[in-house]
């Protein structure tokens, strides 16, 4: 019962707010319109019992993604009135597509049957002893780990794709040459001048 | 009704993916909002495998979604980086202008 009521609370805040994402006339308000959305799915993920996924989603998404997000909207200088003015005649395409897509996952809802034997074919059964976080690190560090790997090799490359696209060098900004000062020699340093008694350097 | 099934969850995943869909379309110029779109996509993916791995008890699918949570982070990392340096260059975000990319 109590499930059922957080299922439908949480269900109908995704979706609402999952709609406002795109239907939303402020950037911002999307940006946190998904934010709620990713919120919604963590509670989601949470009465599935992924709780490890839930706290993900939260720190990853909220606290990263969106985040993201939300500093590019008001970062860049965007007149978003100009570009929502031409995409009005592209809904009618849009809705017909939405609901062809909708139909054909209903009817595969509809038809879809589990086969018998795939119980036995479990990848990796949760075991009943351990909560969902040792579960899921004793996996993902152990069978798992090349896939574990591999996750960070994407953020890395990730990382330094973002970072090589948006490096600019400006001309006038005084840098460190660390070359330059490292080569440099005691004679273009240092002058030796012979100052007479009472009078100063020039 | 009351007793919440797998098929709540997929019914719910298909709305999700349904209206990441539709809002590409509906915001065809604003690449900003195409990204947020894909991460709904993304969600609602997400959102099946984790209903599935909970609803056959195998952790699998949470690995599963744990990666596809990478990719989608950084996926959107390089779109808006992209985007940042689009915007650099031409002054406003509108996908019509895009073929400018080919350099």
């Amino acid at each position: 019962m109590l499930q059922a009521a957080a299922f439908y609370i949480l269900a109908a805040s995704a979706v609402i707010s999952a709609f406002m994402v795109v239907a939303a006339r402020n950037p911002v308000r999307a940006v946190l319109f998904l934010i709620l959305t990713f919120f919604s799915a963590a509670g989601l993920f949470v009465l599935l019992g992924a709780e490890f996924l839930a706290m993900i989603l939260v720190i990853v998404y909220v606290g990263a993604v969106a985040v993201l997000f939300l500093f590019v909207v008001m970062m860049l200088d965007i007149d978003f009135a100009t570009l929502k003015a031409g995409s009005a005649g592209y809904l009618p395409l849009g809705g017909l597509i939405a609901l062809a897509i909708a139909a054909q996952l209903a009817l595969v809802g509809f038809a879809w049957v589990g086969a018998d034997g795939a119980a036995v074919h479990l990848q990796a059964p949760m075991p009943e002893d351990t909560h969902n976080i040792a579960a899921l690190g004793a996996l993902i560090y152990d069978r798992y780990v090349l896939f574990f790997q591999l996750a960070g090799l994407i953020l890395l490359v990730a990382m330094i794709g973002a970072i090589v696209l948006t490096l600019r060098h400006r001309d006038g900004v005084k840098r460190q040459n660390m070359h330059r000062q490292v080569n440099r020699s005691r004679g273009e340093a240092v002058e030796v001048i012979d100052v007479k008694r009472g009078e100063g350097i020039g | 009704m009351l007793e919440i099934t797998l098929g709540h969850y997929l019914a719910l995943a298909a709305i999700l993916f349904t209206i990441g869909v539709f809002g590409i379309f509906a915001n065809r110029k604003n690449v900003i909002i195409l990204l947020m779109s894909i991460e709904l996509i993304l969600l609602a993916v997400n959102v099946n495998l984790v209903a599935f791995s909970s609803h056959m008890g195998d952790l699998a699918g949470q690995v599963f979604a744990m990666l596809i949570l990478t990719v989608a982070a950084a996926e959107a990392a390089v779109g808006l980086a992209i985007l940042v340096v689009f915007f650099r260059n031409r002054g406003d975000i509108a996908v019509d202008g895009a073929n400018m990319m080919k350099g």
